[in-house]
């Protein structure tokens, strides 16, 4: 226990990092997947094509595959950016794949009428999407968003296994091979990850109290 | 055959495809085709409505009286023929269709308020968006027409606290709210219980009494009699009648429109 004790900075620091990396792949995802669910409900079939095979061809990759592919294949092509900027890319990308399924079932979820009211009153494609369908949408899916909010929190410690040492499980690692006290070291870290799914199912269940559609 | 009634002072409706345009009519219909694929659901349509004229369209299940008042603001591609209205066909695409929309207001069998916004937001937000109207004159405008339906009341609910006939009312004023030239309503009483009907009824005649142009697609009977300057009947994706109310329900010249009479009013 002294380990954690000692080690609480370390934790700290780690978490943050983690807490970073999640924060940014889900903005990144988040806005890609909205712009790939427009392509996929828009009446241009080429975009409607193209985003479909997006999404079906990256979400068939695991996320492991696609991280080293970013980190270590690209360089080889001459691509090279920051570690950390080239991981939350990969997984921004993978992630978005998932955000774009949710939010299609979410629009699904918005009664046909009333999108053909909001045409009827003069609001043009764009406007019905973001005065009728996204704000209906949103509210039908915050529960599944905050799914895939947790498993992109979980899966960001994948980034540890591409070299990504500040966040969470890779100063865990490092500790585990200071101290080589891996039960105490990753049931710390187990914890801290657990605490991060507890508070956003929670957030999750309260804003889908307060935003709920009635019909 | 049918329909050639040239009833004086009344705006015509013609048949027959060879009329020329009438200067009167905010909506005109020359030899509208609708396909749904290979299915041919609108065969030669031809119809007008006259500014401040109200048309009620009854006709059996099937027959193509939601996809006609959908043709008219384009929630429906037309195959062939034209639509005009006010003087300007309409549009495929574009903004310029979004316009065009607007001045047609739509009333649903099922509603279709917006469940996430208010009463108000439900009726301002049109008003705020697509005329560009300030947030105080479209609030203002939303309360001014709520009031008219009877619903200032229940202003700041959100529609699912609403029972079917309020809804239906505050989404006859959301159709007012873009001051359309004509209002096309598909069933509006269709979908309510029997006690609300009478309350959107009553909101649509005194539409009528003050000269809203109107397009209703109605099995209420009495509605017809009392505020429609002209009925058309339609069987099969055609027009087969168009006629005055008192002629159309007393004298039916056509003979499914007097079977289809026979069987509506016996109920
Ligand atoms: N989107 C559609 N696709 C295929 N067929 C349709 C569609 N909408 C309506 N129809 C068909 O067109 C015919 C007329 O339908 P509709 O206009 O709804 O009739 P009504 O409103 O008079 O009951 C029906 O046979 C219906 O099945
Ligand atoms: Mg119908």
């Amino acid at each position: 226990m002294d380990v954690i004790a000692g080690n609480l900075d370390v934790f700290g620091q780690g978490l943050l990092i983690s807490i970073q990396i999640s924060v940014s792949t889900f903005v990144l995802a988040g806005g890609l997947g909205l712009l790939l669910t427009v392509c996929r409900i828009s009446p241009v079939l080429p975009l409607r094509l193209a985003a479909t095979a997006y999404v079906e061809l990256v979400r068939s990759i695991p996320l492991l595959v696609l991280l080293i592919l970013f980190v270590f294949g690209l360089p080889e092509i001459g691509l090279v950016g920051p570690l950390l900027g080239t991981a939350v890319v990969a997984m921004s990308l993978y992630w978005a794949t998932f955000f774009s399924e949710t939010m299609r079932s979410g629009v699904r979820a918005v009664p046909q009428g009333q999108i053909e009211a909001a045409r009827a009153l003069g609001f043009t494609f764009g406007q019905v999407l973001r005065l009728v369908v996204l704000p209906q949408a949103l509210r039908t899916i915050i529960q599944p968003l905050a799914s895939l909010l947790i498993a992109i929190v979980l899966n960001s410690s994948l980034a540890a296994a591409v070299g990504v040492t500040q966040e969470l499980t890779g100063q865990t690692q490092l500790l585990d091979q200071r101290y080589a006290q891996p039960l105490v070291t990753f049931g710390a870290a187990a914890i801290c990850y657990v605490a991060m799914a507890f508070i956003i199912g929670r957030s999750a269940g309260y804003l889908d109290r307060r935003l709920a559609v009635q019909r | 055959m049918f329909g050639r009634t040239k009833a004086q002072n009344r705006p015509e409706v013609t048949i027959t495809a060879q009329e020329d345009s009438n200067s009167n009519s905010l909506i005109r219909i020359r030899n509208l085709n609708k396909y749904f694929d290979s299915f041919h659901c609108l065969f030669d349509i031809n119809l007008d409505v006259a500014l401040g004229e109200v048309v009620v369209v009854i006709g059996p299940s099937g027959s193509g009286k939601s996809t006609l008042c959908r043709c008219i603001n384009r929630l429906e591609t037309i195959s062939s023929g034209v639509i005009e209205v006010a003087g300007k066909p309409v549009p495929a695409e574009g903004r310029e269709l979004a316009q065009l929309r607007a001045q047609a207001g739509m009333v649903f069998q099922s509603f279709n308020l917006f469940s996430h916004l208010t009463v108000r937001q439900n009726v301002a937000l049109a008003p705020i968006k697509v005329r560009r109207l300030s947030k105080d004159r479209a609030n203002a405008l939303a309360m001014e027409l709520l009031g008219r339906v009877g619903m200032a009341d229940h202003a700041h609910k959100h529609p699912g606290q609403l029972s079917g006939g309020q809804q239906q009312r505050v989404a006859i004023a959301r159709a007012l709210a873009m001051e359309p030239r004509v209002l096309l309503c598909d069933e509006p009483t269709s979908a309510l219980d029997p006690e609300m009907i009478q309350e959107v009824l009553d909101v649509l005649t005194g539409l009528a009494a003050e000269g809203m142009t109107m397009l209703v697609v109605t099995h209420e009977m009495g509605f017809a009699r009392k505020a429609a300057d002209r009925v058309v009947f339609m069987d099969g994706g055609r027009v087969l009648d168009v006629a005055p109310p008192e002629q159309f329900f007393t004298n039916p010249r056509n003979d499914r429109a007097a079977d289809f009479l026979a069987k509506v009013l016996t109920h």
